[in-house]
């Protein structure tokens, strides 16, 4: 028996060829029983048969630079519909030779959100740089002082519009949304009642609505002679109904929270606004990033529905530019152009909140 | 008895209770107040611009027409009657789109799981991609193939037998009408009513016998028996009603608009991708061991299925899923977009015609809510039905 436990060279067996490396790989992944390697060459054959089409239209016959009769020509994609308007799709009716700010400030933003990335600069000075950024974009965007040429907000258009839809809307609507949910968890049944039925009309209702509100209704409300501005009550309907979302994923939070904590906090004699917010809410806060992600994606998202109140975000300047006769019917390689910049925003967040709850979850052991 | 000694020294302003009754009392005051400015000057701006306030247009000749209509419906009719056919295009596009949106996700959320490295992949590639463009670009994606990329009427695609596709909608064939149809349709209702009343005494049985019964087999050779053997009796019709293009379009069977096309596929194939993980995550949820011990007392791979997992995932899977149909619901307002007459499409044109702004908006968020509202009932009653019974 003893020998049996001490195997000498000549017993140990190599395993076969065949389960390892990469014909093992296949064998495993792939080809493991009879159905699953019918699926694996049905896939294949489906790849085959769309994959190189889509490549040979999308890359080898496509047209890169030419007006739009070079594109009618062309058996591919007609990219050319993309580079060509490239400057009105991104900066809307935004003056030519004035781009150059909204690109500053975009570049701007990246960079401030490319440092935010970092835990490590999670402090009180980066929400001052925040602050000094956001101003510095702002005075960029409308200028009118520092020599700067002043452009209306009705002339912002493009990328930047739905980044600042995005980035005001979300920055606004959290703390409304924090306040909201602390509100249906409250004890004072008349603060309870009025946020429960605040957040379950929102949510209950499509964005949509709220931006023809916005739009049609919200000029009846003000009195005679005053009027705001159009990109600015589209930004309260996106913050008001991300909020109501906001505030369901923080009540998950909160009531996830052990009731060990709250009353651990009373015996320590902090009084409510202290045990939220020493306590309560920065734990909460931690378990509820995933679902907050989804919502601020899904926020990100649903900018793009500003378009049916004709406002000129990305979405609306692309359809602008396939109204021309030159450009029509390329809709399909302009929208694609498009989804790639929604689809890097959405893909980044998604990407970082799985990060970071990783990080988050390996403090904790 | 000390505290209440106390109690009466206590100024109100530091007696939590009382701070609360005067906090809630502000609160109120301050949203009564904007609700008061924004009332009063809302009138005195409708009295200015002399827009009559109600829901008396609702009466009125609506004078527009609606592509598509489940009801019998013309520009002489009232705006009610142009409203309902909106609300039951909404209700139609939303249900075949749940449907079809919970199929395919269904699918997809199962493939994301597989052990076939090549069909996950792809599975969680279709999810990534799907859920990270917004809805509308999809919706103005489909709708731009369907108009730019698709051939006219004379040019028709032609993929299977009975079905054209071009840029004026999608032609199917479809059996021309017989009576057999209405009685193979009440066959199939008596064999759901008959399968259901099968599953529920198999059920006694088992928990008083523990005797199993072949529901699910004997269910499905009924729901499809019933009807092909009325179809049989009936001298078995086969007559079909073929598009055939007469002009410039398609006429006979049935011919389904560009718009409720793009709509269907934007709602369905964007719904799926958040469809397939909600049923990925309740797969997930039941614990390996379940399935182990399950196995390990005998029970077959498709009892392991439908006794053990099934009932534990969908506990899991219920709640979100609910959530997303009503997103679908909700995002098909987006039809406006493209031209689809759903409700919010019908409501804006009647607002633009009548300018009864408020009433029309007021109408479109009440048809919403009435939605998730019974939406929640059923939650409600469902999430009490299935809570686990603790022992």
């Amino acid at each position: 028996m003893a020998s049996a436990a001490q195997p000498t060279e000549r017993e140990v067996l190599k395993p076969p060829p065949t389960s390892v490396g990469v014909v093992g790989w296949v064998r495993a992944n792939l080809f493991n029983g009879f159905f699953n390697s019918l699926l694996t060459l049905a896939t294949i054959f489906l790849l085959y048969k769309t994959v190189p089409p889509l490549i040979r239209w999308a890359f080898i016959d496509s047209v890169w630079h030419t007006g739009g009769q070079g594109c009618r020509q062309a058996t591919g994609a007609c990219w050319a519909v993309v580079t060509e308007n490239l400057r009105f799709i991104i900066f809307g009716f935004y003056p030519y030779d004035q781009q150059w700010r909204p690109l500053t400030a975009m570049l701007l933003l990246f960079l401030l959100l490319f440092i935010s990335r970092d835990r490590r600069y999670w402090k009180k000075s980066l929400l001052y740089t925040w602050v000094i950024g956001l101003t510095a974009m702002g005075i960029l965007m409308r200028g009118g002082i520092l020599g700067l040429q002043p452009v209306e907000s009705t002339q912002w258009g493009g990328l930047p519009l739905t980044l600042l839809l995005s980035i005001f809307g979300l920055t606004a609507a959290y703390p409304l949304g924090v306040l909201l949910a602390l509100g249906r968890q409250s004890q004072m049944k008349g603060i309870k009642t009025l946020c429960v039925v605040y957040i379950e009309l929102i949510r209950g209702v499509p964005l949509i609505s709220l931006l023809f509100m916005s739009s049609i209704i919200f000029p009846l409300f003000l009195p005679e002679g005053v009027t705001i501005n159009k990109i600015l009550r589209a930004q309260v309907a996106i913050i008001l109904f991300t909020a109501a979302y906001i505030a369901e994923v923080v009540r998950g939070g909160l009531q996830g929270m052990p009731r060990g904590q709250y009353e651990a906090a009373e015996a320590l004699g902090l009084n409510y606004y202290l045990t939220m917010r020493l306590v309560i809410l920065p734990q909460a806060l931690k378990i509820v990033i995933p679902p907050t992600v989804s919502i601020l994606i899904s926020a990100f998202k649903d900018t793009s529905l500003v378009v049916i109140i004709a406002l000129y975000d990305v979405l609306k300047t692309t359809q602008s530019v396939l109204s021309n006769p030159k450009w029509m019917g390329f809709s399909p390689e302009a929208y694609i152009f498009v989804a790639i910049l929604y689809f890097l925003g959405c893909f980044s967040m998604s990407n970082y909140s799985r990060k970071l709850e990783k990080e988050l979850s390996t403090e904790e052991y | 008895m000390a505290t209440d000694v106390a109690g009466e020294n206590i100024p109100f302003w530091l007696d939590p209770k009382k701070r609360a009754v005067v906090f809630q009392i502000l609160v109120f005051c301050l949203v009564g107040l904007l609700a008061y400015y924004l009332v009063s000057n809302t009138l005195t701006n409708l009295k200015r611009q002399s827009i009559a306030t109600g829901f008396g247009f609702l009466e009125k000749e609506a004078s527009f027409e609606i592509g598509e209509s489940m009801i019998p419906y013309s520009s002489a009719d009232t705006y009610a009657r142009a409203l309902l056919v909106g609300a039951l295009n909404t209700l139609k596009v939303s249900f075949i789109g749940i449907v079809l949106s919970v199929l395919l996700g269904t699918i997809i959320g199962i493939a994301r799981l597989s052990s076939n490295w090549l069909v996950a992949r792809l599975a969680g590639l279709y999810i990534e991609v799907m859920q990270d463009i917004p809805v509308l670009l999809q919706l103005f994606f489909w709708y731009a193939i369907f108009y730019e990329t698709l051939p006219s009427p004379r040019q028709a695609l032609h993929p299977f037998a009975g079905v054209f596709l071009c840029n004026r909608g999608v032609a199917v064939a479809v059996p021309s009408a017989h009576p057999a149809y209405k009685w193979m349709l009440a066959a199939f209702l008596a064999a759901c009513v008959l399968t259901w009343l099968m599953r529920r005494w198999a059920r006694r049985r088992q928990e008083e016998r523990g005797l199993i019964f072949p529901v699910f087999r004997v269910g499905l050779a009924m729901l499809l028996g019933f009807p092909l053997i009325v179809w049989w009796a009936f001298g078995m019709p086969h007559a079909m009603n073929v598009p055939k293009l007469v002009g410039f379009n398609f006429k006979g069977g049935i011919t389904f608009s560009p718009e409720f096309i793009a709509l269907l596929m934007g709602l369905v194939l964007y719904t799926a991708a958040f469809v397939a993980e909600v049923v990925r995550a309740g797969i997930q949820s039941v614990n390996k061991g379940q399935t182990e011990a399950a196995l390990a007392i005998g029970l077959k791979q498709s009892q392991v299925l439908n006794l053990v997992i099934l009932p534990q995932a969908l506990r899991v899977i219920i709640p979100p899923l609910t959530s997303q149909m009503l997103n679908l619901t909700k995002n098909s307002s987006l039809a406006v977009a493209i031209g689809f007459p759903d409700f919010v499409s019908v409501a804006n044109t009647t607002i633009n015609q009548t300018g009864q702004s408020i009433e029309g908006v007021a109408l479109i968020m009440a048809v919403y809510l009435f939605f998730s509202l019974s939406t929640s009932v059923f939650m409600n009653w469902y999430n009490q039905k299935a809570a686990l019974v603790e022992r």
